[in-house]
């Protein structure tokens, strides 16, 4: 098995390293009106000396520059993601070419509602669709992201307590949640106490009845859980918590693994929110955007944001602000719109068999791969696995981490995969269903081969990896004595520097 | 359509190595009875001509802004996208890259986040700045959750001529969070400054204004920033990153938290979203600072390189102490703002600015001219102005929309007392021409 540099090696420029003054890559009509003069519009202290100091590039050169940087990153297009609890999937062509529709992505907010039927039927069709999805009563397409749909519903549990006269200050999540879970809780104004896990992954009931009271607001679950077990205690959980009058919130960040088969609804969740870049293929984009629409059971339909996509009478579409128990607005205007198409588009393109054959084939892959790689990389929680499981290596005396072997993966042009979460120096592998059996070979190939190379030659492994632009960094100074800007070696100050010399 | 890879012989295959006789035993830790019966009510699987049909058909629906001539702004803004910005902002190596986490198999990205950081720190005028927020309303709660911390206080102070859904946004997460949101008035579509001062306290923990504002009016932040810290209150600005072009930008009058909406950076308008959550602010709160941060450092063999940096003030490894929630970001709108920055470079920039005050005030000048219309607002403004008109909003905006104008946006649906007043948005897109048939169709009510 052989390694291969994927990405080009040579040291690149900044921005601000190219370029001449006086360049520009952009050539705009001159302007047709009389030129006003500014000092009589504004008041002179308000008014720039200088426009700000942008860099100033040719065309050609800002093309070979952003062309350079694209060659220096990883992607789906080009390479396997195993990352657990991302559910790095193939982002379809289609998805870019409908959210690039002119009917769709030149259409501004606050135009009337008759000129847009269309995006408006979609997005209504699409709030359905979640809601089918979810088995719940409805959903909100507000939340821009995952977290902020975690904080969206844990918001909008906080109305129901207070509906009914109470402030319930705590809000439960199991020790193996994902990090969002309890940053939401302390947005929402709430603090987070852990559950345990028992040692087979699932929840320690016991543990959660100990801590369940009438001062819970929640219990914030992941099912399947980051472990990559569906909890099949669900329906007891669901009893153990709305008997102390709390609700019952998922984590949808797995929902990959039940798509058709199984819907939260049905197993006693009351609110949840889907993250459309995992679940339904749109792309992560470096890290964004995504979308975390909220589906919520009946009794929490009356506190979702506003404004919501309906459906009038007439058979037109609109939106309503007619919920006067609404937690009120999580966004402006009403969403990633241009994201939801694409996860309309998705769910459209498959339908509901293709749904179900998602959810199949994500738990066929994990585990084909866990069944190939058992004897070299032990793991902990017992298969059957839903769509990830988890391995924690183990190779005695060789002074190899699992960063070690996740940074390794990169010189065999593989992503790493999730590491030391949710358990210390684990990797969380999950392939997702898009990859071909061969994909998943190369990439059980490719532990093996490192499983080798840890016993015949653990430094190549402890170094890695050895074909990227850069070798691995100093991320500690980075944080320790942070350059998060670059600087002209001119000492050309920022506006706010010169005022203050001034 | 499908996108999975597995044939029927391959999954045997699969199953035999895994040591099971079929996909269901899989699922076999899901109890019967939490099963799905039958199956999902959801329309079943379309072919890709089948799928271009039903969403052409939708789009097809939706009168859109090139048919259209847009003069609605509000928060979104009808400016030029150069054909570079979809080239490069789109490629899928950056389009389908996950979190760069991973720094060496991240670099360019990474890279890239570094140099749309320092853009945006030179058009605020500001220290530093994150890799990016949601959007503006967001940002805004984020940089008010950043005050209260900072100083400990619990008030926060937000002018009138804010934009409504930022406000709302504020008051959402104040709501969950024990903060006082007082609203100082701008009943002269600028805030009112003896208000101001009078409300600001010991427990004022911020000063929340917009610059130019949701009227378009630009606000004397010279008075307000100094203001709000002889209080020992943290001068919050929300801006327009595009008027920094003509107008000194926050950072040049002491703002110590600067958000902005960065749709005009390049986003399309695609109905509200996703657009682009900038948050700037003084180096002595960096580490306060929500979002994730890319930094300049070096690899072992003292190469140049980046990464993610402070990632200690993050929710993946802070959880319930961590400065926020937000995981995913807007990457891929950075990557749009970073190309459009960097196409326009200092002089593009500089036009587009200069292009929309000029023509923003030749259209505010023209329609002040005819009968029945004039400004709301004395103010001084920079691409964006309020009218009102004693012919009925209604009827003038109609008029415009018979013409496939986009006259305006009524501003009865914010406050009922600019029952009478709709704003008017002027980008360096609109010519002359249609500026013209603008009054002329106001004209003609």
């Amino acid at each position: 098995m052989k390694t291969v540099p994927t990405m080009q090696q040579e040291d690149h420029p900044l921005l601000f390293e190219i370029g001449a003054p006086g360049l520009c890559a952009v050539s705009l009509p001159p302007s047709d009106v009389p030129p006003v003069k500014r000092s009589e519009a504004v008041p002179g202290e308000l008014l720039a000396d200088d426009p700000p100091a942008l860099p100033e590039v040719g065309e050609l050169d800002l093309v070979r520059h952003y062309k350079r940087l694209a060659h220096r990153c990883f992607n789906i297009d080009a390479n396997f993601y195993p990352l657990g609890s991302c559910t790095m999937k193939y982002n379809p062509r289609i998805n870019e070419r409908v959210a690039a529709m002119p009917g769709f992505i030149n259409l501004h907010p606050y135009q009337d509602e008759a000129d847009v039927q269309g995006i408006l039927e979609l997005l209504y069709r699409l709030r359905c669709d979640l809601a089918e999805i979810a088995g719940l009563a409805e959903t909100t397409l507000q939340p821009a992201a995952g977290a902020h749909g975690e904080m969206t519903g844990l918001m909008i549990i906080n109305a129901y307590h207070s509906s009914r006269g109470e402030h319930r200050s705590k809000v439960l999540t199991p020790d193996s949640a994902h990090g969002t879970n309890p940053a939401s809780c302390t947005i929402c104004g709430r603090r987070s106490i852990p559950v345990q896990s028992r040692k087979d992954g699932r929840v320690d009931l016991d543990d959660l009845r100990a801590k369940v009271d009438e001062d819970t607001a929640a219990f914030m679950i992941t099912n399947p859980n980051t472990v990559g077990v569906f909890d099949e205690q669900v329906a007891d959980i669901a009893q153990i918590i709305h008997a102390k009058g709390a609700q019952l919130y998922l984590d949808g960040a797995n929902m990959n693994a039940i798509l058709g088969i199984t819907r939260p609804g049905d197993f006693g969740v009351d609110c949840m929110h889907f993250n459309t870049h995992k679940t339904f293929s749109t792309p992560h984009g470096g890290g964004g955007p995504g979308a975390g629409p909220v589906a919520v059971a009946e009794h929490l339909r009356e506190f979702l944001p506003v404004p919501q996509v309906i459906r009038r009478h007439d058979g037109t579409f609109g939106w309503s602000s007619d919920r006067p128990k609404s937690i009120g607005k999580v966004r402006s205007f009403y969403g990633q719109v241009g994201v939801l198409v694409r996860a309309y588009t998705y769910i459209r393109a498959i339908g509901r068999e293709g749904l179900r054959d998602v959810a199949e084939k994500a738990v066929l892959a994990a585990n084909y791969v866990a069944a190939r790689l058992k004897d070299r990389y032990p793991m902990p929680f017992p298969p059957p696995y839903a769509h990830e499981f988890v391995t924690v290596p183990d190779f005695p005396g060789s002074g190899v981490s699992d960063i070690d072997i996740a940074k390794r993966l990169i010189d065999y042009g593989i992503h790493p995969p999730t590491m030391s979460f949710p358990v210390h120096h684990c990797l969380m592998i999950e392939p997702t269903e898009t990859e071909s059996p061969a994909t998943l070979d190369h990439f059980v190939e490719a532990m093996l081969a490192i499983a080798d190379e840890i016993e015949n030659d653990p430094k190549v492994v402890r170094t890695a990896p050895h074909t990227t632009p850069v070798r691995r960094l100093d991320e500690v100074t980075a944080s320790r004595k942070p350059n998060v800007r670059w600087r002209r070696c001119d000492g050309t100050a920022t506006a706010r520097e010169r005022s203050h010399s001034t | 359509m499908k996108f999975t890879q597995f044939t029927d012989s391959q999954v045997k295959q699969a199953l035999s190595v895994i040591g099971v006789d079929s996909v269901e035993t899989l699922f076999a830790p899901i109890p019967p009875a939490l099963r799905l019966k039958g199956e999902l009510n959801i329309p079943s699987g379309l072919s890709e001509p089948g799928l271009l049909s039903d969403t052409e058909h939708l789009a097809s629906r939706n009168r859109h802004c090139d048919q259209l001539v847009c003069f609605l702004g509000g928060g979104a803004y009808d400016h030029f996208i150069p054909t570079v910005v979809d080239a490069l902002s789109m490629q899928t190596e950056f389009l389908t890259a996950y979190t760069p986490y991973q720094a060496e198999a991240s670099q360019g990205i990474l890279q890239l986040f570094y140099e749309f950081q320092t853009m945006i720190c030179l058009l605020t005028g500001m220290e530093v700045a994150n890799a990016s927020l949601y959007e503006v309303a967001s940002a805004a709660a984020e940089a008010v959750l950043m005050a209260t911390t900072i100083t400990k206080r619990h008030r926060v102070l937000v002018a009138e001529s804010v934009h409504p859904d930022t406000r709302q946004v504020l008051d959402t997460y104040a709501q969950s969070q024990d903060i006082d949101i007082i609203t100082v008035p701008a009943p002269e579509g600028v805030v009112d400054q003896q208000a101001l001062v009078a409300a600001l306290g010991e427990s004022t923990a911020a000063v929340v204004v917009q610059s130019p504002n949701f009227f378009g009016c630009i606000e004397r932040l010279d008075h307000i920033a100094p203001a709000a810290q002889d209080h020992g209150a943290l001068a919050v600005v929300s801006t327009d990153p595009i008027a920094g072009g003509v107008l000194k930008p926050p950072g040049a009058f002491g703002a110590d938290i600067v958000v902005a909406e960065g749709q005009a950076l390049g986003v399309p308008l695609q109905y509200g979203g996703p657009y682009l959550g900038v948050l700037a602010c003084r180096k002595e709160h960096l580490r306060k600072m929500p979002g994730r941060v890319v930094g300049a450092t070096k690899d072992v063999d003292g190469r140049r390189g980046f990464c993610l940096a402070l990632q200690t003030r993050e929710q993946h490894i802070k959880r319930e102490r961590a400065t926020s929630n937000i995981c995913t970001n807007q990457g891929l709108l950075a990557a749009r703002a970073a190309v459009y920055m960097a196409a326009m470079g200092k002089r593009g920039l500089a036009e587009v600015a200069s292009q929309c005050f000029d023509k923003a005030h030749y259209a505010a000048g023209e329609i002040a001219k005819l009968d029945g219309y004039e400004l709301r607002f004395a103010a001084p403004f920079f691409k964006e102005f309020v009218v009102q008109t004693s012919r009925g909003v209604k009827g003038a905006l109609t008029a415009c929309r018979r013409r496939d104008i986009l006259g305006g946006v009524p501003l009865v649906r914010f406050d009922e007392r600019l029952d009478d007043c709709f704003l008017v948005a002027v980008t360096e897109r609109r010519t002359k021409a249609q500026i013209d048939d603008l009054v002329a169709a106001l004209g003609s009510v």
